[in-house]
């Protein structure tokens, strides 16, 4: 059914690459927007800043600006410690902030609506933590699940809930992006399927889509919003993991 | 005209230069500490008013911090279970304390309680 609400998520199969071990690869269409995405990013960074101005252009600014925007939260979050994380963080945030917006372009395919994309970033950031927590502070990143000042008799209790806690990152980091990308966008496509229904009725139809169509374009406008707000969140995350991986329980 | 220079070397030289240039410097010091100051608290209330505008990212978070604290301590309690073979125990305590830790999440992303990275207080 065309008009199903999630069938703008399928996986269409592009070009068959090859068979490793018993897995057919194939480069789908989350591949292409993937590489759309990266694209778009190489283009606006390189492209802006080969040609550099004194007084930066609109597209200059825009780079820019996003640079200090990351800078800004990974400095404040994690301290200058933190900076040699950059590459890592604006690499995410500007291949979930693209993802985003070119998957509320009409008729293109959302990246970051499938968990395996979000989950693999998710890993990506909880597993660096992991290594160079370890690798900086060495045993001392156990500090990270013992608390201080917690009587005895319940200090195990509570060292059970905290690596709980800490398992639980990357699923709620992961979980949070996919989802709110995947329920705003179900979300469009009912209310847009609704304009098209009720106009099917005739002319009174016509007056009762009009209601559905005003959703539309508020929600549009909420979604990129959002498409912001969820890149912006999954990277003040990523720092405040970062900076856990940096000063673990001081 | 060409001893006016030679003049103003020579006084700004070796003699008065020690005292002078102490004073220079305690003076330079002061101000650079006072502009220090200034940038500080200045950044501080940037760093406010940010902490402020993302609120909203902030609510944001907490949708889903309960349910994954949850679905960890299942599936913990699960996997015990399985390789343990004491169904339904391992599921009951890790559901609880996965509850729990859904709670500290929750807590922790508003803002209420400490990050797990600054316990120590201060």
């Amino acid at each position: 059914m065309a008009a199903s609400p999630i069938h703008q998520f399928e996986i269409i199969k592009l070009l068959p690459i090859g068979k490793i071990g018993g897995i057919d690869l194939h480069f789908t269409n989350s591949a292409l927007f993937m590489v759309i995405a990266v694209a778009l990013t190489a283009l606006l960074l390189l492209g802006t800043t080969t040609s550099r101005q004194m007084v930066p252009g609109r597209l200059q600014s825009i780079a820019e600006l996003s640079y200090e925007f990351v800078a800004n939260t990974l400095r404040s979050t994690a301290g200058e410690e933190g900076m040699k994380f950059f590459p890592l963080v604006f690499s995410l945030f500007m291949f979930i902030l693209i993802s985003n917006m070119v998957g509320l372009v009409p008729y293109a395919f959302t990246v970051t609506s499938h968990i395996i994309i979000t989950a693999s970033l998710a890993l990506l950031v909880f597993v660096t933590v992991l290594v160079y927590g370890f690798w900086k502070n060495g045993l001392r990143f156990f500090r990270l699940f013992v608390p201080s000042g917690i009587p005895i008799y319940i200090l195990p209790l509570i060292v059970f809930i905290e690596v709980l806690s800490f398992l639980s990152r990357p699923i709620s980091h992961s979980v949070r992006l996919f989802a709110n990308m995947l329920a705003g966008h179900i979300t469009l496509k009912v209310f847009a399927g609704f304009v098209t229904m009720l106009g099917g009725l005739g002319i009174l139809g016509w007056v009762g889509a009009v209601l559905p169509l005003a959703l539309t374009i508020a929600l549009t406008a909420l979604e990129f919003l959002v498409a912001f707000l969820q890149a912006y969140v999954f990277t003040i995350l990523t720092c405040i993991y970062i900076n856990d991986a940096l000063h673990p329980g001081h | 005209m060409s001893d006016d220079p030679h003049v103003h070397g020579d006084r700004g030289d070796r003699p008065p230069d020690a005292a002078q240039i102490s004073a220079r410097l305690r003076h330079l010091g002061e101000r650079l500490d006072r502009l220090r100051s200034r940038a500080a608290a200045e950044s501080r209330s940037d760093a406010t008013r940010s902490s402020n505008s993302t609120a909203l990212a902030r609510g944001l978070r907490l949708s889903t911090e309960l349910v994954a604290g949850v679905l960890v301590g299942a599936a913990i309690g699960w996997l015990i279970d399985r390789s343990l073979g004491i169904t339904p125990w391992g599921m009951i305590v890790f559901l609880m304390l996965g509850f729990a830790a859904g709670v500290l999440n929750v807590i922790r992303s508003a803002g209420v309680a400490p990050e797990s990275g600054e316990k120590r207080g201060d």
